[in-house]
């Protein structure tokens, strides 16, 4: 079976930001652009920030809850929107509908809606990502324990963060390659699926994935 | 892999190198010009020095030409930068004249140049007015914004938008300062280059020469500022701060470093009004360093117990950049792009006024393992986000994206 399973292409990618012109100053204005911005601003604002420049804030993991809690100043907003996992969702839409739910319970509570500083506006971003084939190709799972480490963290988010959005099954490359095997590797597949891509930055990621395959193999063989 | 390359490999990881090979691989032959206005001093002629010979490193045809006038052209020049940064000020009609005839005649010098190549990247506005003499042109124009145009005076502006409007793209530094344009409008952080002899390791013995050089005594503490003589940058903000604390800390230095810029005429007068504020204290060294000073400004900032850059107004703030890539926490003004690099708390302080500075500076002089911890977390922050690796990434990207405008995901393959 195996050799009729088609090599593992190891992609690279690079995104760029774009700016939307949509500005929101205060709750009720970001609520009403988030009715209607692209899922690619979504996608961009919970996921992107792995590709841009920003700091690792330890406690705020998407731009909406940083924004609540550097801008608006509230924390229990901030909160709220931290705690979704993105992960969750198959459908961008869905994690839209989970954001403003999330705004609206906020607007009912609170008797006017927070503003921020003319010059700390929530900026809507998109981004474009350009993707494209580094010649490397896996064809053992066993390679993975030398290719993984070099991988570039472009190669990292393509195939374990961008997969979940172009895959219907919302798993990552690694998995779904994998599954070519049958049951052959669903113990590995198992503790992949525990790497939570939401609370890392894609070096951290990259040495997990290195130390998890390498531990996997030196037990298996 | 080449040597350049090897050398950045040393610095940014083999697979921050390889990523940016296999990027370019598709554009090999592409021909881009950049155009700026001056190639010593200033950040954008700093980045264009290392950022067109690595273009040209990975397959790209890059050539980096400059627009240049006489003083009514620089006036006019620093009003405009002035005034898109918010002053308001007004810029007489000859002297506007004047910039559109200078880009008028760097349009007939570069014509061929410029007309045919692939990509034509204009920095900031001295250049702006040349895309008016291009109606034929070959390939993309992007008009790179460098300056924080979050709140232009808006005459001024609408002056300059007639121009910018004809661009394909736009590039700004951060989301704030982007202003509605009919074209898209990319983000592109600038950078800093750690091969550049502003930033490179140095020998302690060259450290111990500047304090020889400049009179500082390297057993007091000593702070910083580096940058120009610019009333954005408020060196007198610094010295009043650095009076404040004084006062708690007799043996305090401060130094202002400042390079001036061909393209300044403001400088002088700033300088002497710092000198006014300086009124004789021996423990301020006002310092101006020719543009090439690179190894002396490195020397300063490895010498110095932390940097302060308390700006009023500033587009990025590469002396940030380059403080923290040697591991100095930085007290930074609350602006532009100052707030992307100083995480408050973690990798400096941000603050607002003279006195906001001068407690943030008693507080690390008396913190010395505070210094240690944020300095090591600027380093990595800058090694992750701020090189000129990922500024190059960044370009080469954009290029597949002005290709491609209408697509968000772009294939290569």
């Amino acid at each position: 079976m195996a050799n009729n399973i088609n090599p593992f292409e190891i992609k690279d990618c690079a995104l760029i930001a774009i700016a939307t012109g949509k500005r929101a100053q205060n709750l009720r204005e970001l609520k009403e652009y988030l009715n209607t911005i692209g899922t690619d601003s979504i996608y961009y604002h919970f996921w992107g920030s792995s590709l841009r420049p920003r700091f690792d804030d330890p406690e705020y993991h998407n731009d909406f809850a940083i924004w609540a809690a550097h801008s608006l100043h509230d924390k229990f907003l901030a909160e709220r929107l931290a705690v979704i996992d993105p992960t969750e969702f198959s459908e961008l839409n869905d994690l839209r509908a989970e954001i403003i739910e999330i705004i609206e319970e906020r607007l009912d509570e609170v008797d006017y809606p927070l503003w921020s500083k003319r010059d700390q506006q929530f900026e809507f971003i998109r981004s474009q990502i350009v993707i494209f084939n580094t010649e490397r190709k896996v064809y053992s799972p066993e390679d993975f324990q030398k290719v993984v480490p070099e991988m570039s963290v472009g190669s990292i988010f393509y195939h374990f963060i961008d997969s979940r959005r172009r895959l219907s099954s919302s798993i990552d490359d690694f998995q779904n390659w994998l599954l070519n095997y049958g049951n052959d590797y669903e113990d590995l597949c198992l503790q992949i699926r525990e790497i939570d891509p939401y609370f890392s930055t894609l070096s951290k990621l990259r040495s997990e994935l290195a130390q998890l395959f390498t531990d996997y193999f030196r037990r298996r063989n | 892999m080449s040597e350049i390359l090897e050398e950045y490999a040393k610095v940014t990881g083999r697979d921050v190198i390889e990523h940016l090979r296999q990027l370019a691989a598709p554009l090999n032959g592409l021909r881009v010009v950049h155009v700026n206005s001056t190639r010593i001093g200033g950040g954008v002629a700093e980045i264009l020095h290392k950022m067109v010979p690595l273009m040209e490193e990975l397959g790209i045809q890059t050539h980096w030409e400059v627009i240049t006038g006489e003083s009514d052209f620089y006036q006019c020049t620093k009003g405009l930068h002035n005034a898109i940064q918010g002053y308001p000020v007004n810029i007489p009609e000859n002297i506007l004249r004047v910039y559109e005839a200078v880009n008028q005649q760097t349009a007939e010098t570069l014509h061929d140049k410029l007309n045919t190549a692939d990509l034509v990247i204009i920095h900031d506005p001295q250049p702006a007015a040349l895309i008016n003499h291009f109606p034929s042109r070959n390939g993309k124009w992007v008009w790179r914004c460098h300056i924080d145009v979050s709140r232009p005076f808006r005459p001024v502006w609408k002056y300059l938008r007639k121009f910018v409007s004809h661009y394909d793209a736009s590039i700004f530094s951060l989301p704030v300062f982007a202003q509605q344009l009919p074209h898209p409008i990319y983000l592109i952080a600038p950078s800093i280059d750690p091969l550049h002899e502003k930033n490179i390791d140095l020998e302690k013995d060259e450290v111990k020469e500047v304090y020889n050089r400049f009179n500082i005594d390297p057993d007091r503490p000593m702070i910083l500022q580096v940058s120009r003589y610019d009333r954005f940058k408020d060196p007198i903000g610094v010295i009043q701060a650095y009076k404040i604390v004084k006062n708690f800390v007799p043996n305090l230095q401060l130094v202002l470093a400042g390079g001036g810029a061909t393209d300044d005429p403001e400088g002088e007068i700033v300088l002497n009004e710092v000198r006014s504020a300086v009124a004789g204290d021996a423990d301020i060294h006002v310092l101006l360093l020719p543009g090439d000073a690179h190894r002396t400004i490195n020397g300063l900032q490895r010498a110095s117990d932390f940097v302060i850059q308390k700006s009023l107004k500033e587009g990025f703030g590469l002396t940030v950049t380059e403080a923290m890539w040697k591991r100095k926490p930085v007290i930074g003004g609350d602006v532009g792009g100052i707030r992307i690099q100083v995480i408050n708390y973690h990798t400096g302080f941000l603050v607002n006024t003279p006195e906001g500075a001068a407690l943030r500076i008693r507080y690390l002089l008396r913190n010395q393992d505070k210094i240690k911890e944020m300095g090591a977390k600027a380093r990595e922050l800058v090694k992750e986000n701020f090189l000129i690796t990922r500024h190059l990434r960044e370009y080469l990207t954009l290029i597949f994206a002005l290709l491609h405008e209408k697509k968000d995901r772009i294939s290569l393959n």
